[in-house]
């Protein structure tokens, strides 16, 4: 190391303290500016998120009932519950994970594993995240277009389609994320063993990722469990009890779209313990993604 | 680093203090396990390594030492093949090993590594328990009833020390060891395959002092079955481990020799500046 200047020879002017005090203040302004406009548009934001959950709760709640858990939804004022749009949208949602999650791991790991800088990687990457970001019902639409019309009729296995759709990007993005936090030094370790490189991604890459995959698909059935668009043109919805995948298939979203819009006050109040029931199901899931994320750390 | 020595001065004798560390006794060297002939090795367009040209020793410890980016750790990656997991990366001349070139585009990866076992900086425990840890290379190469293989675990534990701190526990998982012993795991999991040379790189340089020393120490032991290669930074390290030792600077071999003759009569400017702490 050369140094050309001494200690002694600072270059610049004279240290003052009084410039420095006054460099303090102005950042001392521009700190409480900046932090007064944060917690306004935090406050603004919570507000509307809290008045939001108080109503849902409390309407929510007031309809809530064992009939709710119990019957099937019926004819206004004849008393019905929820039960066919619960289980409806248990069947779909769970299916729909079913398939969409195997396809998006596989995904996932190509580009994470295969397809690192490739050409052909950065386009699925590209696509996937478009995908991630479409508007649902253009899912909807699609699946109508290529499963409801061919077939002739609205059926569970488009809304499983349809949710298998949305399910994919989400679990193609987590897994790629979280293999991706792998360090290649572990990598290298399998390979040097004399491993092939799918005994690598299956025994210990996927191992060393599975609490963030099993988060991201456990955000994916949150996610789908409040989708209403893809499944108004594919599994249209269902007043009576049915759990026969080739038929109209009920579910929670779509039976708060129409309840919730129809004129009587008990399919009203119905629409309202729907919404609730969605909502603690979403928090229940994203909690448990929430600490199954942290007990990993 | 603050080594000194009077270089050359007491060249003869073997065995010489060196910085506070005796240096091992001077050994012959045994016949090569290995034979390097005008290796060289690209990064894309950037030559890594130029024309290399040296032996390693069966059953004997090789030290390769050297500043950062010389090459040292480049070359052992070259000896299991371990740059052809990316593109861009290759090496041309022979690396002998019972008469197959190992870095012959057609040679079979996966049983050289069986047969060339690594080492790394870093413990890589994998994320499984202790005993699956050992068995997961050994089922790769091997089919090994239940007793059979743990018969392997047991002995592959023992022979990295580390049978008696983990043989209570050899369900639970490997990541709640220490950090010393995940690197023991790490060597037990590599000698259960059986491997003819195992590589070090840097293995203790991510841990303490005493885990440092029983590593050493499961070196020493190891190289009566195994040839050993190990890079390094810590210039006593080498002269504590290593039968022999070659010194690389901006990819070239400056200079290989047995470790007594290597740490008391250097041959070449380079190497006695190295060694004695003036750069690097």
């Amino acid at each position: 190391m050369s140094l050309s200047l001494s200690v002694g020879t600072v270059p610049g002017p004279r240290k003052d303290p009084s410039v420095a005090a006054a460099l303090g203040r102005r950042r001392k302004r521009a700190d409480l500016v900046v932090r007064t406009l944060c917690i306004a548009a935090t406050l603004v934001g919570l507000a509307f998120l809290a008045s939001i959950l108080v109503t849902l709760t409390y309407r929510g709640f007031e309809a809530m009932s064992l009939r709710v858990f119990t019957h099937v939804t019926a004819a206004p004022g004849s008393d019905g519950g929820l039960l066919n749009a619960i289980v409806g949208s248990l069947i779909q949602a769970l299916m729909g994970t079913a398939i969409g999650t195997p396809i998006g791991m596989l995904v996932g790991t190509y580009l994470a594993e295969y397809a690192r800088g490739s050409r052909l990687g950065n386009a699925v990457r590209f696509v996937s995240d478009i995908l991630l970001s479409a508007p649902s019902i253009l899912v909807g639409l699609f699946v109508y277009t290529i499963i409801v019309l061919p077939m002739g009729n609205f059926s569970g296995w488009a809304g499983v389609a349809a949710l298998s759709i949305i399910v994919i990007p989400v679990v193609v993005r987590t897994t790629e994320d979280m293999l991706q936090l792998i360090p290649n030094t572990l990598r290298e370790a399998v390979m040097a063993l004399g491993a092939p490189k799918w005994r690598m991604i299956v025994f210990v890459c996927w191992k060393s990722a599975r609490a963030g995959i099993v988060t991201g698909v456990l955000l994916a059935v949150a996610r789908v469990a409040g989708e209403t668009a893809p499944l108004l043109f594919t599994s249209l919805g269902n007043n009576t009890w049915s759990t026969d995948l080739g038929r109209p298939m009920a579910s929670l979203p779509v039976t708060i779209y129409s309840f919730a819009a129809s004129p009587f006050e008990d399919w009203i109040a119905l629409a309202w313990a729907g919404a609730l029931l969605i909502t603690l199901g979403v928090l229940g899931l994203n909690i448990l993604a929430r600490s199954l994320l942290r007990s990993r750390k | 680093m603050s080594i000194t020595t009077e270089n050359g001065a007491t060249a003869e004798a073997a065995g010489q203090s060196f910085g506070g560390v005796q240096a091992r006794s001077s050994v012959a060297l045994n016949a090569p396990r290995i034979a390097i002939r005008g290796l060289d090795f690209f990064y894309g367009d950037n030559r890594a390594l130029k024309s290399i040209d040296f032996d390693i020793p069966d059953r004997q410890v090789t030290g390769m030492i050297g500043p950062s980016g010389c090459g040292k750790s480049t070359l052992l990656r070259v000896l299991n093949r371990m740059y052809s997991l990316y593109a861009g990366q290759r090496a041309t001349g022979e690396v002998m090993m019972d008469g197959e070139n190992i870095i012959a585009p057609d040679a079979d990866l996966n049983a050289l590594r069986a047969r060339i076992g690594m080492v790394f900086q870093k413990p890589t425990p994998f994320p499984m328990t202790i005993y699956e840890n050992i068995a997961f290379g050994v089922r790769l190469h091997e089919k090994l009833s239940k007793s059979q293989m743990d018969e392997r675990v047991e002995w592959a534990l023992a022979r990295a020390a580390i049978w008696d701190e983990v043989k209570d526990r050899l369900d639970s998982s490997a990541l709640g060891l220490s950090g010393g012993q995940q690197q023991r795991l790490c060597i037990a999991r590599t000698i259960a395959v059986r491997p003819e040379v195992i590589l070090f790189d840097e293995p203790t340089s991510a841990l303490d002092p005493i885990s440092t020393l029983k590593i050493e120490e499961l070196i020493d032991e190891l190289k009566r079955d195994f040839t050993i290669v190990i890079v390094t930074h810590n210039m006593q390290q080498a002269a504590r481990c290593a039968d022999q030792v070659a010194f690389f600077y901006l990819g070239e071999l400056i200079e290989v020799a047995p470790a007594a003759q290597m740490f008391t009569a250097p041959r070449h400017p380079k190497t006695q500046e190295y060694i004695t702490g003036r750069f690097g």
